[in-house]
């Protein structure tokens, strides 16, 4: 069961408007393991972390992150775009050393 | 003149089409080459902050007040340890963040493009009590700053 709950891939976000600024916080779902934890059978856990993530503006590139096994599980992240207008899409995709992969995409909303 | 309207109708039902299918096959490549940029194995895997430094061809990195990072002065689980790093320096491409006494100290990059402010809030492991180290690549410049955080519980398991 614990292993199902873990590979989902949904992705929370939210893209708000305030001042000019907009800040998206985005939290994913993923077990980020490092390949260094061992389970209740003494057996090392097998590396499973994300990768890469990108995020788009309306389809246009705002932000490139490499992560490492250093971040941590359920990955958070908040970054604040300067030229979003209200009804504009922001959309986050990452990957996995899995290859595995998903992508969500959230309106900016005035607050 | 039916001829004629369908003539003029024609060639343009077929290149709007022809776009129509162009944009289709655009939007379905886009996000697989937005993440086609290289992930930077050796400086990920590298046990040592010096050796992740060198990796990442980040040289005479230059201390700088402008960089501001916020952390808790004390982690009580260092699984978990939210970080917050604003930079003041103009045209930061990228901030990069280490934390130094991790099995592997680069923890994460993010560069900036299309006005994306050089801004980030992330939680990260931590291993034990050691500084977290940020540096900053503006200009082809790098600089850097570094905070202190006491992990009362190692998050690296």
């Amino acid at each position: 069961m614990d292993v199902v709950k873990a590979m989902t891939t949904d992705i929370k976000m939210r893209a708000q408007l305030k001042d000019d600024i907009t800040e998206v916080k985005v939290l994913m779902s993923h077990p980020m393991e490092t390949g260094r934890r061992k389970n209740d059978a003494n057996e090392i856990i097998p590396a499973h972390f994300v990768q890469l993530v990108t995020a788009t503006l309306n389809g246009k590139t705002v932000l490139e992150a490499q992560w490492g096994t250093g971040v941590s599980k359920n990955p958070y992240l908040t970054f604040r775009l300067a030229n979003a207008r209200v009804g504009d899409t922001v959309a986050v995709t990452w990957l996995d050393n899995l290859g595995q992969t998903s992508s969500q995409q959230i309106q900016v909303v005035a607050v | 003149m039916d001829l004629k309207s369908q003539n003029n109708t024609k060639p343009t039902r077929r290149q709007f089409l022809v776009r129509f299918c162009a944009l289709g096959a655009a939007l379905l490549i886009l996000p697989l080459k937005a993440l086609a940029s290289v992930w930077n194995k050796p400086a990920f895997e590298s046990a040592t902050l010096a050796d992740a430094i060198k990796n990442l061809n980040i040289k005479a990195e230059a201390p700088s007040a402008q960089i501001e990072i916020i952390a808790p002065d004390k982690a009580e689980n260092g699984a978990v340890v939210q970080v917050e790093i604003n930079s003041h320096i103009a045209n930061t491409e990228s901030i990069t963040i280490f934390s130094e006494k991790n099995p592997t100290p680069l923890v994460a990059q993010y560069t900036f493009s299309n006005g994306a402010l050089p801004y980030v809030v992330t939680r990260i492991k931590m291993a034990e009590t050691c500084d977290l180290k940020a540096v900053i690549k503006a200009n082809n410049q790098y600089f850097t700053a570094s905070k202190r955080v006491e992990v009362l519980e190692n998050g690296c398991g």
